[in-house]
């Protein structure tokens, strides 16, 4: 996995609340989709199909955002890793929402996509920044010190948890880190095996 | 200590803390679906990982099947990549597929369950979200991304921190034609759609206990509208004796002996939860959606919200959802005409959903201008209604009767309606454009569904029961 350090670029804003994986990504028809053209494919049309120039990622100023801003439960409904994929394939690493729903949270720490929490007192000082600069400058986010830094030069600090940070900053490979307890796995297997059977042994009749 | 049942299972499944501060936590039954499953394949190959535990791996073909009859793979031509992709991944892997044209073929969270797969206790993961819906047996689910997907593959366990704990207490009795999906959906509109983010929710009281199986299933399926990942009911005697002789169910002594441990999974007196929610149901009517997530629910004799009077946070959501659905502020759901129904999805797709949708149907015809529609949650499920002659009922009266499949819940097999229309449906999601663009859904019970279909438009089932 790629590691996330630090990036800088334009950041959009979309503070709606519960923006759901179904609006991220609509459910695909193809094993390989383009997964850029994916993201966001339902709301960035007008009903006749044309682009609508109001939707947030299709003005001029947020077409090569690297952070998202986002309202609550960011992420809500269907566990499709496509609604991080689609992210990441246009270039979007950053996403800083008032909350994130559980699973997608998951789902970003595991594709390298840094998900920000600011502190409640903040976010609403950091929303307004972000409407007010409308793209007309950088901001950045430093996961090393745990910042996020407005053009103006004000920085906002989040708090993320060690296990998940080590994971980001290290773009550590998940099963490679899992595989070390493959003893302790096989243990677990051998002692089930004796004291609860039925889980580890399924046979039909 | 006082333990929670949240907090036994989760012990037990511990298997090692990860140096990056996670517990690995074991996965006793990992069922996979077409959607997602190709792509953590790809990955496996790319990375030479082998499947460590086929034996405990189960596969369906859900998402992407037509519904219609006498399907194939090519029948969704969209699917047919999915289906071909998934047939070849597990069986080079030795993973036991339910493929299409196999009796016992359906949605993951419907076969599970019905197949004895899932038991009391174990820990499930599966790559849907809506996984949570085997706590109906007193499972813990754990819905899961493709990259967790390769890792239960790979590892059989999932690296995860422990989520707090929540109960939702739901007291008194449920009146006459009140199910667990009105339960559900109050539930909704009391904690809304990030209630219970970043817990497990135990449910319980006199309501849950009393629910049967099939009405808890359905209950936990909207365990992740409400935000959280795992939903489940304490299992009991009901859970027991509804599991018994199931084909993958243990059998003889294993039976006795995991019985045994079953009957000590509950939460202990005294047991502590960092939340706690008390719903009284004695008055329950009815739920029915009214906006675009399932939290904006309103009892069937009530009035369409105005955003004036509500969280000012909430007032622009709001105002969408009035716009997508075609409402106005103070009118009456009621009376509104219909233009298709669904019955179906891993939330209302087993045997007592079915039964419930077909007396109000028996005898009656489906409203001319109505498109009513029937999937069975598994080919099973199918089979019995047939036996019992529900295809007939449903058939009769103008629906149309699907094979089993996930059909209009996402729209993943083609199965969608019109932009305009109303649809009234017992799936666990009204989100925009998901039953096909511009379809304006409505969640409901099965019972509520079927009177929809019947008089053509929204309809107080107890009306016509």
């Amino acid at each position: 996995m790629e590691p996330f350090i630090s990036l800088t670029g334009v950041a959009a804003p979309m503070l709606a609340d519960d923006i759901n994986t179904d609006q991220i990504t609509p459910v695909y028809r193809d094993l390989h989709p383009d997964y850029a053209k994916l993201l966001f494919a339902r709301k960035r049309k007008r009903p006749d199909g044309s682009d609508d120039p109001d939707f947030v990622l299709n003005k001029p100023q947020f077409k090569d955002a690297k952070i998202l801003v986002a309202g609550q439960n960011f992420g809500c409904g269907s566990s499709r890793e496509s609604a991080v994929w689609a992210f990441v394939a246009v270039g979007i690493r950053c996403i800083i929402a008032r909350s994130f729903a559980d699973i997608y949270r998951d789902n970003c720490l595991k594709n390298g996509v840094l998900p920000v929490v600011l502190p409640a007192g903040d976010a609403e000082a950091f929303e307004k920044l972000v409407v007010e600069t409308d793209g007309t400058a950088p901001f950045s986010a430093d996961l090393r010190t745990q910042t996020v830094t407005a053009p103006g030069g004000r920085q906002f600090k989040f708090d993320i948890a060690p296990e998940d940070r080590t994971i980001l900053l290290e773009g550590l490979d998940d099963i490679g880190l899992t595989l070390k307890h493959a003893p302790d796995i096989a243990a677990w297997e051998q002692r089930m095996q004796r004291e609860r059977p039925w889980l580890q042994s399924l046979s039909r009749t | 200590m006082p333990q929670t049942l949240f907090d036994k299972i989760w012990d037990a499944h511990v298997v090692a803390r990860r140096s990056d501060g996670r517990d690995l936590v074991y996965m006793d039954r990992h069922v996979l679906h077409e959607l997602h499953a190709p792509h953590a394949f790809m990955r496996l190959d790319e990375t030479k990982r082998a499947v460590r535990r086929p034996d405990l791996t189960f596969a369906v073909q859900d998402h992407t099947v037509a519904s219609r009859p006498g399907r194939d793979d090519t029948t969704n031509p969209e699917g047919a990549p999915f289906i071909r992709a998934m047939r070849a991944g597990t069986q080079s892997r030795n993973i036991r597929l339910f493929d299409i044209g196999d009796p016992e073929q359906g949605i993951s969270h419907v076969v599970g369950p019905e197949l004895g797969i899932v038991l009391p206790g174990t820990t499930y993961a599966c790559p849907d979200s809506h996984a949570c819906t085997v706590g109906g047996l007193g499972a813990l689910a754990f819905g899961c991304g493709t990259t967790e997907l390769e890792h239960v593959l790979a590892t059989q366990v999932i690296a995860l921190k422990r989520p707090k704990r929540m109960r939702v207490r739901l007291d008194g009795k449920l009146g006459r034609g009140i199910t667990a999906k009105d339960v559900a959906l109050r539930i909704l509109a009391e904690i809304g759609v990030d209630g219970g983010r970043g817990h497990a929710i135990e449910f319980a009281g006199s309501v849950a206990q009393a629910l049967s199986v099939e009405g808890r299933l359905t209950l936990c399926n909207l365990t992740i509208e409400m935000g959280a990942r795992s939903g489940f009911v304490a299992p009991d005697e009901t859970a027991f004796d509804w599991l018994a002789g199931r084909p993958w169910a243990p059998k003889g002594a294993a039976w006795d002996a995991a019985l045994k441990s079953w009957r000590t999974l509950h939460s202990d007196d005294g047991a502590i939860f960092d939340r706690e929610v008390v719903i009284d149901c004695g008055s329950l009517e009815p739920q029915i959606t009214w906006g675009i997530d399932p939290s904006q629910v309103i009892s069937v004799s009530g009035r369409v919200p105005d955003p004036a009077g509500a969280d000012p946070r909430h007032q622009p959501a709001m105002k969408r959802a009035l716009d997508y659905m075609g409402l106005s502020p103070g009118l009456a759901l009621e009376g509104l005409p219909v233009n298709r129904v669904f019955i179906g999805s891993c939330t209302n797709s087993r045997m007592p959903d079915l039964e419930e949708a077909a007396a109000i149907v028996r005898g009656r015809k489906v409203a001319q201008g109505v498109a009513a529609l029937v999937v069975p949650g598994s080919s099973t499920v199918k089979r019995e209604a047939e036996a019992r002659g529900l295809d007939r009922v449903f058939r009769d009266a103008g629906f149309a009767w699907g094979e089993a499949g996930c059909s209009m819940c996402a729209g993943g097999n083609g199965d969608k309606g019109k932009s305009g229309e109303r649809c009234v449906s017992t799936t666990n999601r009204n989100f925009e454009g998901r039953q096909g663009q511009g379809v304006r859904t409505h969640l409901v019970s099965p019972a509520m569904a079927a009177a929809a279909a019947i008089t053509g438009k929204i309809t107080d089932v107890r009306k016509l029961a």
